[in-house]
C-alpha cells in the first residue's frame, strides 16, 4: 500500500527553502510555508520491520531538496576549488531504493524529518548531521561519523560538528504543532514582544509565534549568488565580522569565498589586502547586506554592533555584481589602488 | 386496556432525566416515549452542526430553551482547518428565530458567527439570557453592542478565545442604563480598551454580577476601583498585572482584593510581576480555580502562591512551574482535580525550564482526586507513565503532548507503547486521551482493547501501518471522536471498518496516506456519512490512488452540506458523479 512517491513530488515546492538547523537540539526545521503548502503526497514513509519502531520520514520536500542536501563537499579548505568535484552525479542521483540499501549518508539526507535528538539525554537520533550543523548538511559530505542508526531503539552517539560557528537554531515549524491554540500563541507572542521592547526579529516563518524568551534572536536570511537555496543565521551568535565570515564560509564553502571585510576597526573600507586583490581578479565573492533603509551595503564598513542592528538580509554576490549594486565598492577599489 | 402511562405522568418522570444521553436512550424506547421526551427537552446539544438540519431540530423540540452547537473539527484550533471551511451559525439562528422565539440560551463552539447573527439573536429572542461563544469568529464588537443593548434580560455574555473584529470599546456602553441582570461577563479576548467610566458604571448597576473577566488592556491601576464596585464576585479575570504602582495604590489594591470574600476563581494575570504576588495571598485560601497560564512568573515565586492554595481544584499554569513547583502542588493542593501545564516559550529549544515527566509523576502521587491532565513536555518515559497510571487510576482525561514528534522514552529509547498501555489498562474511566511521542502499532492495539470508555482520541505522528487504525476502529467501543494527523496508515483499515464510522460523531485525518479512491468507496458504502475531502487541488484532476491532504468524515442525517468552499469536496454517493460541491451562499 505504501507508495514511494518520490517522483510526483512536484516542483510546486519553492526552493527558497529557508532551512536552518539546530545544532543544539537537533531539530531539522522546515520553513513553515514549505510544510504547509505542500499538497503533494508525503513521500518516503518508510516502514521498518515491525520489530523495530519505524522511523517516519516527513519529507514534505521533493527529491530536489534531497538532492540539494546531497551536494555536500568534503572539503572545507579555503580557497580550494576542488569543491566542484563534489557536486557529483552520484550525489544528485534520484534513488528509490529502500533505506537499508543505501549508504548511511544518503539515508541521512532522506530523513529530513522532525525526528531529532532528545535534547536532554544526549542520545541523538536520526539525521544528526542536521544537528552537526548546516555546514555539513549542505556542503559537506554526510560523513560517516554522522551515521545514525535510524532505529530509534539504538541510541546514537552524536558527534558534534567541528564547525566553528554552526548556524544556530530555529525551531521546528510544522503547522499546528505543538498543539497550542492560536489564541494562546498570539497572546504569548505579543507578550514576548512587549517584553523585548520590539527587538528586531527577521524570522518571517513564525506567524505570530512567540519568539524565544529572554534573548531576542536576529535571524537574517543569507542568500548567495548561484546557490539554490537560502540559509538563515542568527546574527546574535556572532561577535565579530571574523566569526560571521567564517560561518558564512562554511555554509557556502562550495563557492570560494575569500576573507571578508574587516574586524570593524580597520579603516573605512573594511577591506583587507587579499580581499582587494581578489576583488580585482573578479573571481571573488562579496558579502553585502540590506540595511534598515533597504539599501545594499558592503559588509564590514560599520562597527559590528551597528551592523547587527541594521542588517536585515545578507547576500553573497560575485564581485561584478557587487560593484553594480554598491558603487562605493568601486570607489574603494579605486581609492585603494 | 391502555397500559401506557398518561402523558402527564411520563412527562413528570422525564423531568428528572437530565443528561441528554439518557434522554436520547429514552426516546428510542417507543413512539410515545419519543413524543413525550421531545416535548419536554429543554436543553438541546448538537455536537456537530452538520449532523442534522436546523429545521429538524427546531421542529422536534418545541420547548427548547437552550441550544449548544459545535462547528469545526477540534483540530481547527491548531490551524489545520483552512479558513472558510464552514461551521456557520446563521442557518441555526435563522431557524430558531423563526420557530423557537422562547429560546434563552445559545452556546456555540468553533463556529462562524456574524454580526448579522448577533443582531438576529437580539431581535428575535425576547427572553434571551445567555450567549457563550467559544473559539468563534466572524463578528465584530458591533454585534456585541447589539446584544448588550437589546437583550434586556441578558445574564451571561461570554466571549472565550474568540477572534473578534475589535472596533473599539464602545460596546460596553450599550448595556441598559438602568440596572442590568448581568451575572457573567467575559470579554478577555478583546484587544481594545474599554472606557473605565463605562466599566465602573456597569459594575455599579449590575448587582448580580458574579463572574467578570476583563481583557488585557485593563490596567492594574484601575483594578482597585473596579473591584470596589463588585465585591460579590465569585470569578475574576484580571487585566494586565504589570504596571508600576506606587505604595499607596498597592495598599488600596491589596485591600480591595482581600474584600472579595466570595472569590473562588482567578484568571487573567497577564504578565504578572513577582512583586505583586503577595497581593493575591488573601485570595489563595478560598481559591478553587487558578489560571496562571498567561502569567509569566517563574519559580520560586510561584511556590509562594501555590503553597497557600489548599483548596485548589483546577490549576492552569505554564511550564515555568517546573518540577519543583509541581512538587509543591502535590504537597499542598490535595483537592486538585484538573491540571494543565502549557509551554511557555514557543521555541522548543529555548527551554531552560526544568519541567520533566517527574513533575506530572509527583502530582499524580500527591493529588488523590486528580482526574484531568493536559501536559506539555519535551520528552517522557514509559516508567513515568506507568507510575502515573498506578498512582491515579481515576483519570478521565489524559492528554500528554510530548513536543518532540517521535520522541521515544529518553532513557530506554523504546517507544512509549508500554506507558500508554498502562494508562489505558488502569484508568478504566478514561474518556479522553491524547497520545504523543514515539508509538508503534502496538500502542494502538492496547488502546483498542483496553480503552472501553474512551470517547475522544487524538493522535499525531504515530504508528507504523494500517494496523494502527484497524486496532482503534475495531476496538474502542465508545469511541466518538477520532482525530489523527501525520500517521502512516492508508486505505485498508478505513474501508474495513467503515461501519464503525457511523457510530462515531466524526473522524479527522490529515497528512496520512488515505487515497481519493478509498474516500470514494467509503462514501458509496456508507450512505449516512459525509466524506469531505479538504484539498486545494480538485480530486478529479488526480488519480484515485493519490493521497488526499485532509479528510473529515462525519455521520449525518442531513446529507451533504450546501455551504462548502472551493477547497472542500463532499464525495457524492453515486459513483458516476464523483464529487459534488454544491455551494449556496
Amino acid at each position: 500500500h505504501t507508495s514511494f512517491n518520490f517522483s510526483s513530488s512536484s516542483s510546486s515546492l519553492s526552493l527558497s527553502l529557508s532551512l536552518s538547523l539546530s545544532h543544539r537540539k537537533g531539530f531539522t526545521v522546515f520553513s513553515k510555508s514549505l510544510y504547509a503548502s505542500t499538497v503533494t503526497p508525503h513521500s518516503s514513509y518508510l516502514r521498518m520491520s515491525e520489530s523495530v519502531a519505524a522511523e517516519h520520514d516527513y519529507i514534505g520536500l521533493s527529491m530536489e531538496a534531497a538532492q540539494m542536501s546531497d551536494n555536500k563537499t568534503k572539503t572545507r579548505d579555503n580557497n580550494n576549488n576542488k569543491n566542484d568535484d563534489v557536486l557529483n552525479f552520484k550525489a544528485t542521483e534520484l534513488r528509490l531504493g529502500l533505506p537499508g540499501s543505501e549508504s548511511p549518508e544518503r539515508v541521512d539526507q532522506r530523513f529530513l524529518s522532525l525526528k531529532s535528538s532528545c535534547p536532554v539525554s544526549g542520545a541523538k537520533r536520526v539525521f544528526s548531521d542536521a544537528i552537526n550543523g548546516s555546514t555539513k548538511w549542505v556542503f559537506s559530505p554526510g560523513s560517516a561519523t554522522d551515521v545514525k542508526d535510524i532505529k530509534p531503539a539504538v541510541p546514537v552517539k552524536e558527534k558534534k560538528s567541528s564547525a566553528a560557528a554552526a548556524p544556530p537554531a530555529s525551531k521546528a515549524q510544522v503547522v499546528g504543532w505543538p498543539p497550542i491554540r492560536s489564541f494562546r500563541k498570539n497572546t504569548m507572542a505579543s507578550s514576548q514582544s512587549q517584553k523585548q521592547g520590539g527587538s528586531d526579529n527577521n524570522n518571517s516563518e513564525t506567524e505570530g509565534e512567540a519568539k524565544s524568551g529572554a534573548e531576542p534572536c536576529l535571524y537574517v536570511k543569507v542568500s548567495m549568488e548561484g546557490a539554490p537555496y537560502l540559509r538563515k543565521i542568527d546574527l546574535k551568535t556572532y561577535k565579530s565580522y571574523v566569526e560571521l565570515s567564517s560561518a558564512l564560509e562554511e555554509m557556502f564553502s562550495c563557492f570560494t569565498i575569500g576573507q571578508f571585510g574587516s574586524h570593524g576597526g580597520c579603516g573605512r573600507d573594511g577591506l583587507n589586502e587579499s580581499r582587494l586583490t581578489d576583488l580585482l581578479r573578479g573571481s571573488e565573492y562579496f558579502v553585502t547586506y540590506e540595511d534598515k533603509d533597504s539599501d545594499w551595503m558592503l559588509v564590514g564598513d560599520v562597527p559590528w554592533e551597528m551592523f547587527i542592528c541594521s542588517c536585515k538580509k545578507l547576500r553573497i554576490m560575485k564581485s561584478f555584481e557587487a560593484i553594480g549594486l554598491a558603487p562605493r565598492v568601486m570607489e574603494k577599489c579605486r581609492s585603494r589602488n | 386496556m391502555d397500559r401506557r402511562f398518561p402523558f402527564k405522568v411520563l412527562e413528570h418522570i422525564f423531568s428528572f432525566v437530565d443528561s441528554n444521553e439518557d434522554r436520547n436512550s429514552v426516546s428510542l424506547v417507543c413512539k410515545s416515549w419519543f413524543e413525550t421526551e421531545r416535548r419536554t427537552r429543554k436543553r438541546v446539544f448538537v455536537g456537530n452542526c452538520y449532523a442534522v438540519s436546523p429545521l429538524k431540530v427546531a421542529r422536534r423540540f418545541p420547548k427548547m430553551r437552550s441550544l449548544t452547537l459545535k462547528g469545526k473539527p477540534h483540530f481547527a484550533d491548531y490551524n489545520l482547518v483552512p479558513d472558510g471551511w464552514g461551521g456557520y451559525a446563521w442557518p441555526w439562528i435563522e431557524a430558531m428565530a423563526a420557530r423557537r422565539p422562547f429560546l434563552e440560551e445559545i452556546r456555540l463552539k468553533r463556529m462562524v458567527v456574524t454580526d448579522e447573527c448577533l443582531e438576529k439573536i437580539a431581535a428575535s429572542f425576547r427572553d434571551f439570557k445567555t450567549l457563550v461563544l467559544t473559539s468563534c469568529e466572524g463578528f465584530s464588537t458591533d454585534g456585541i453592542a447589539a446584544i448588550a443593548s437589546t437583550c434586556r434580560k441578558l445574564r451571561d455574555l461570554e466571549l472565550r478565545e474568540c477572534i473578534v473584529d475589535d472596533l473599539g470599546g464602545d460596546w460596553l456602553s450599550y448595556f441598559p442604563e438602568t440596572s442590568t441582570s448581568l451575572v457573567s461577563l467575559d470579554f478577555s479576548c478583546l484587544d481594545s480598551e474599554v472606557k473605565l467610566s463605562d466599566l465602573e458604571r456597569l459594575l455599579s448597576r449590575s448587582p448580580n454580577l458574579k463572574s467578570l473577566k476583563l481583557n488585557r488592556s485593563v490596567t492594574l491601576d484601575v483594578l482597585e476601583s473596579l473591584l470596589r464596585r463588585a465585591p460579590q464576585l465569585v470569578e475574576l479575570g484580571t487585566g494586565s498585572f504589570s504596571d508600576e504602582l506606587d505604595p499607596e495604590e498597592i495598599a488600596k489594591l491589596t485591600k480591595a482584593l482581600s474584600e472579595l470574600k466570595q472569590l473562588k476563581s482567578l484568571s487573567g494575570l497577564w504578565d504578572l510581576l513577582p512583586e505583586y504576588i503577595p497581593l493575591l495571598y488573601s485570595l489563595c485560601p478560598r481559591l478553587t480555580s487558578l489560571n496562571l497560564s498567561y502569567a509569566t512568573v517563574q519559580m520560586p515565586d510561584l511556590i509562594d502562591l501555590l503553597s497557600r492554595c489548599s483548596k485548589l481544584q483546577k490549576l492552569w499554569v505554564m511550564d515555568l512551574i517546573e518540577d519543583k513547583g509541581l512538587k509543591t502542588v502535590a504537597l499542598c493542593c490535595k483537592e486538585l482535580r484538573e491540571l494543565r501545564v502549557f509551554p511557555s516559550g514557543a521555541d522548543l529549544d529555548e527551554t531552560d525550564v526544568t519541567l520533566t515527566e517527574q513533575g506530572l509523576v509527583s502530582v499524580s502521587e500527591g493529588c488523590p482526586k486528580l482526574e484531568s491532565v493536559l501536559y506539555f513536555c519535551v520528552q517522557f518515559t514509559n516508567a513515568a507513565l506507568v507510575s502515573i497510571a498506578k498512582n491515579r487510576p481515576n483519570f478521565r482525561c489524559f492528554r500528554l503532548c510530548v513536543m518532540e514528534p517521535f520522541a521515544p522514552d529518553y532513557r530506554t529509547q523504546q517507544p512509549l507503547d508500554e506507558g500508554f498501555k498502562a494508562i489505558v489498562e488502569r484508568c478504566k474511566d478514561l474518556r479522553r486521551l491524547s497520545v504523543s511521542g514515539l508509538l508503534t502499532d502496538k500502542a494502538f492495539e492496547y488502546i483498542g482493547v483496553h480503552a472501553k470508555k474512551l470517547r475522544m482520541l487524538s493522535i499525531a505522528f504515530a504508528g507504523d501501518s494500517d494496523l494502527m487504525l484497524h486496532h482503534l476502529l475495531s476496538g474502542c467501543q465508545s469511541l466518538k471522536k477520532l482525530e489523527i494527523r501525520d500517521c502512516p496508515f492508508g486505505d485498508t483499515a478505513l474501508l474495513e471498518n467503515a461501519a464503525k464510522l457511523e457510530t462515531m460523531r466524526s473522524l479527522w485525518m490529515s497528512s496520512c496516506f488515505v487515497s481519493f479512491g478509498a474516500c470514494k468507496q467509503l462514501s458509496q458504502k456508507m450512505p449516512r456519512l459525509n466524506v469531505e475531502v479538504i484539498d486545494e487541488h480538485p480530486p478529479k484532476t488526480r488519480p484515485d490512488s493519490s493521497p488526499v491532504e485532509r479528510i473529515y468524515i462525519y455521520r449525518t442525517v442531513a446529507g451533504p452540506r450546501l455551504d462548502t468552499p472551493e477547497f472542500v469536496w463532499t464525495i457524492h454517493k453515486s459513483p458516476e458523479v464523483g464529487v459534488s460541491r454544491l455551494s449556496i451562499r
